[in-house]
C-alpha cells in the first residue's frame, strides 16, 4: 500500500480539526482512504489506527458499523440507488432493474454483509441504500459523487453513458 | 451533474429560511451572499451581549426543526452560566429521516446562510469550536461548506478576532457514513468522537451538560440555526408573532409520494392545513387516485387514514375550551395539534399514499430502513426492528400466519420506551399505527397461501419410494 505525499497532506490536515482528540479523525481518514483506493483494506484499517494511536479493531469496527465503508473494491463507477418509501413509491425498484439490466449486473444476490454487486467487466457497480434525503424528486441515485433525481427509464443509457 | 429543477415558491408560502432557495442567478459563493445582505445580521449581533441573543431565542419560542420540537432556547438555557469547561456546538446535517428533504437545498444552494446562523449560535453560546456534522451521501454538500467556511474565513467572519471583537470560532465539517443513527443527537456525538454511533444513556438527557469530549455541547439542526439569523434580524418578539403561540415562526415541509406536485414547502407554522398541503400546495392527488394515508412528520410519525376523525380542543376567542371533530384534512400544520391527533410533526416530511398502494408493502418498506439501521445496541430495537420485518416479509410472501397482526403489535409495543433512544419509537410506530388502521390488509395476509417448505428428504415420493 502506497499512500502518496498528497493524500498524506490531506490526512494530516484532517487530523488537525479535531485538536481535542485524534480519534475523531477515524472517520475522516477512512473518507479519505476509500476515495483513494475505492475501499478499505485490512492494511488500511490497521495503517489509519497505528496514525490515531489506536488498536485496528477500533477502525475495524467502524468500517463494519457505518454502511458506506466498503471492505471489497466496488466497479470502477459505483452507483446507489435509493430504495426507501418515497423512492419506492416513485418507482425506485423499476429503476435499479433497469440499471442492472444497463450494466449487465445480476439483480440478486445482494446480502446485509455485503451490499454491492459488481459487472462482469468491472465497469459500474450497484448498491440499493436508504434515503438519500431528496425524497420530493424521486426516484433518485448518485452514480460516484454526482446525484440524479427524478430519473427516467429513457435517462439511463445517457446517464451511464458519460461514465467511461 | 444536471442543474437542479427550480421552483417558483408557492403564494401561500412566507419564505425566509428559503427565500434564496431557486432563485434566479442566486449562486452559494459568498460574493453573492453578501450582494444579498449576508452577514448583516452577524454584524448586529457581535454587538449585541451573548445573553441578549439567549433571550432573543428564548423569546421567540423557536422549537427545534429536527423532529422533535424541543424549544431551542431552554436548550440553550441548559449551558451553565460561568461554565468553565469548552462549549461545543454542533450542527446537526445528517439528514436521513425518510421523507425529510430541507437541508438539502440550504446546503447546497445557500450555505453562508447556515454558517452566519452557526456563528451567531456560537457567540451567543461562548464557542469556540464548532463542528458541522453532514450525512456522508452529500459529498458536494461538504465541499460546498468548506468552500463557504474558507471563504468566510478570509473575509473575517470566522477564524481569530471576528469583526475585531476578539471573539474566536473555528467550524469544520465532519461527513458522517451513512448511518441513520447519527441523527440521533448522543449518537452523533459519539460518532464525531470517532466511535460506533452508540446513542449514550440518559440521563443526563441533554449533551448540554455531558457532550463532545464530556463537554457542554449544544446540537442543532440546519434549519434550526438558520432561523437564529432571522431572529436576531427581527427580534424574538417579532419572530414569535409568525405562526402560531407554541407554534411560532416558519417550517419547511417536504411532500413526496402520490401527489401531483411533490416538493417543498416553506409555511407559517400552523397556517393551512394537510389537506390545504396536499390538494393546493401540491396539486391534489395523481388523476382518478384516492387518498389512502398520510404519514405528517417523517418516516417514524403515526400513519393517518384518510378517513379517520379526531376529538380536538381548541381555545375559544373568550378563552373557554371548545372541543371539535375534524377529519385528517383538517389538521392544522403545526406541532401541537399535530400531536394531539396520535402523531407528530416531526421533521416536517409528509408521505402521501393513494389506493393503489398496499399497506403491507409500504410498512415492509419501512421495516426495512429501520432493520437495517438500528445501532444494534438494545436488544428490544435490535432484534424487534428485524423481527417485524420478518413477519411484513413473509407476509408478502404468502407465507403468512393469523397470528401475524396481533405479533407485529405485540413486538411493536415491547420495543417503544424501552431502549436508550427515541429509535425504539421511531421503528415501533409505523408497525403499531399501520397495523391498528388498517386492520383489514394485515388480515387479508394473514394466511398461507403458499405451502410450508418441505426438506426433500420428507416429500411423499422419497418416503415411499426409497430405502425406508
Amino acid at each position: 500500500m502506497q499512500i502518496p505525499p498528497q493524500l498524506l497532506a490531506q490526512i494530516d490536515e484532517a487530523i488537525s480539526h479535531y485538536p481535542v482528540s485524534k480519534r475523531s479523525a477515524s472517520l475522516p481518514l477512512l473518507h479519505l482512504f476509500q476515495e483513494h483506493f475505492g475501499y478499505i483494506s485490512e492494511e488500511a484499517s490497521a495503517w489509519i489506527a497505528e496514525k490515531l494511536e489506536l488498536q485496528p479493531i477500533h477502525i475495524l469496527e467502524l468500517v463494519t458499523f457505518y454502511p458506506m465503508f466498503r471492505r471489497k473494491p466496488p466497479g470502477k463507477h459505483h452507483i446507489r440507488v435509493c430504495k426507501t418509501l418515497s423512492c419506492a413509491l416513485a418507482g425506485a425498484e423499476g429503476l435499479k432493474a433497469k440499471l442492472c439490466e444497463a450494466t449487465g449486473i445480476k439483480c440478486s444476490g445482494h446480502s446485509h454483509g455485503d451490499p454491492v454487486t459488481v459487472s462482469p467487466d468491472g465497469k459500474f457497480s450497484i448498491e440499493s441504500v436508504e434515503c438519500l434525503a431528496s425524497c420530493g424528486s424521486g426516484p433518485v441515485m448518485m452514480v460516484n459523487d454526482d446525484f440524479y433525481e427524478a430519473v427516467t427509464a429513457d435517462e439511463i443509457s445517457q446517464i451511464l453513458s458519460q461514465y467511461k | 451533474m444536471p442543474a437542479p429543477a427550480r421552483r417558483i415558491p408557492h403564494p401561500r408560502e412566507k419564505r425566509i429560511v428559503f427565500a434564496n432557495i431557486d432563485r434566479e442567478g442566486y449562486t452559494p459563493d459568498i460574493d453573492c451572499y453578501l450582494r444579498n445582505g449576508g452577514y448583516e445580521d452577524l454584524k448586529k449581533a457581535v454587538k449585541m451581549a451573548p445573553a441578549d441573543i439567549v433571550a432573543e431565542v428564548k423569546t421567540s419560542a423557536l422549537r427545534g426543526r429536527g423532529g422533535a420540537g424541543f424549544p431551542c432556547g431552554v436548550k440553550w438555557g441548559f449551558i451553565r452560566p460561568g461554565e468553565t469547561k469548552p462549549i461545543y456546538l454542533i450542527c446537526n446535517a445528517d439528514e436521513s429521516e425518510p421523507g425529510t428533504f430541507k437541508d438539502r437545498y440550504i446546503i447546497h444552494q445557500d450555505p453562508h446562510q447556515l454558517i452566519e446562523g452557526m456563528i451567531i449560535s456560537s457567540f451567543a453560546l461562548n464557542v469556540h469550536l464548532a463542528y458541522l456534522y453532514i450525512r456522508g451521501e452529500f459529498p458536494l454538500g461538504a465541499k460546498l461548506l468548506e468552500q463557504a467556511i474558507a471563504e468566510a474565513k478570509a473575509k473575517g467572519f470566522l477564524g481569530k478576532n471576528i469583526l475585531g471583537t476578539g471573539f474566536d470560532l473555528e467550524i469544520y465539517v465532519h461527513r458522517g457514513a451513512g448511518a441513520y443513527i447519527c441523527g440521533e443527537e448522543t449518537g452523533l456525538i459519539e460518532s464525531l468522537e470517532g466511535k460506533r454511533a452508540y446513542p449514550r444513556i440518559k440521563p443526563p438527557y441533554f449533551p448540554a451538560v455531558l457532550g463532545l469530549y464530556q463537554c457542554p455541547t449544544i446540537v442543532n439542526n440546519v434549519e434550526t440555526l438558520c432561523h437564529v439569523k432571522h431572529i436576531v434580524r427581527m427580534g424574538g418578539a417579532e419572530f414569535a408573532k409568525i405562526g402560531t403561540p407554541n407554534n411560532t415562526g416558519t417550517r419547511i415541509v417536504g411532500v413526496s409520494g402520490d401527489v401531483v406536485r411533490p416538493g417543498y414547502f416553506e409555511i407559517e407554522v400552523g397556517s393551512l392545513t394537510l389537506g390545504e398541503l396536499i390538494n393546493d400546495l401540491c396539486g391534489g392527488m395523481k388523476p382518478g387516485r384516492k387518498l389512502k394515508a398520510i404519514i405528517p412528520g417523517g418516516s417514524s410519525a403515526k400513519v393517518f387514514r384518510a378517513d379517520e376523525r379526531f376529538k380536538i380542543k381548541t381555545k375559544a376567542v373568550d378563552g373557554s375550551m371548545l372541543e371539535k371533530e375534524i377529519s385528517v384534512l383538517d389538521i392544522p400544520m403545526d406541532f401541537d395539534t399535530m400531536a394531539a391527533c396520535g402523531s407528530m410533526a416531526g421533521s416536517g416530511g409528509v408521505i402521501v399514499m393513494d389506493d393503489t398502494r398496499d399497506m403491507v408493502e409500504t410498512l415492509n418498506n419501512l421495516n426495512q430502513f429501520y432493520a437495517h439501521e438500528s445501532c444494534g445496541q438494545c436488544t428490544p430495537c435490535r432484534e424487534g426492528a428485524l423481527w417485524m420485518r420478518k413477519i411484513t416479509d413473509r407476509m408478502l410472501e404468502g407465507g403468512g400466519v393469523e397470528s401475524d397482526p396481533a405479533l407485529l403489535a405485540s413486538v411493536s409495543n415491547n420495543i417503544a420506551g424501552k431502549t436508550i433512544c427515541a429509535f425504539g419509537e421511531a421503528c415501533s410506530w409505523p408497525t403499531m399505527s399501520f397495523v391498528a388502521k388498517f386492520p383489514e390488509e394485515f388480515a387479508a395476509l394473514a394466511k398461507k397461501t403458499v405451502p410450508a417448505f418441505t426438506p426433500p428428504e420428507f416429500l411423499s415420493a422419497t418416503l415411499t419410494g426409497g430405502s425406508h
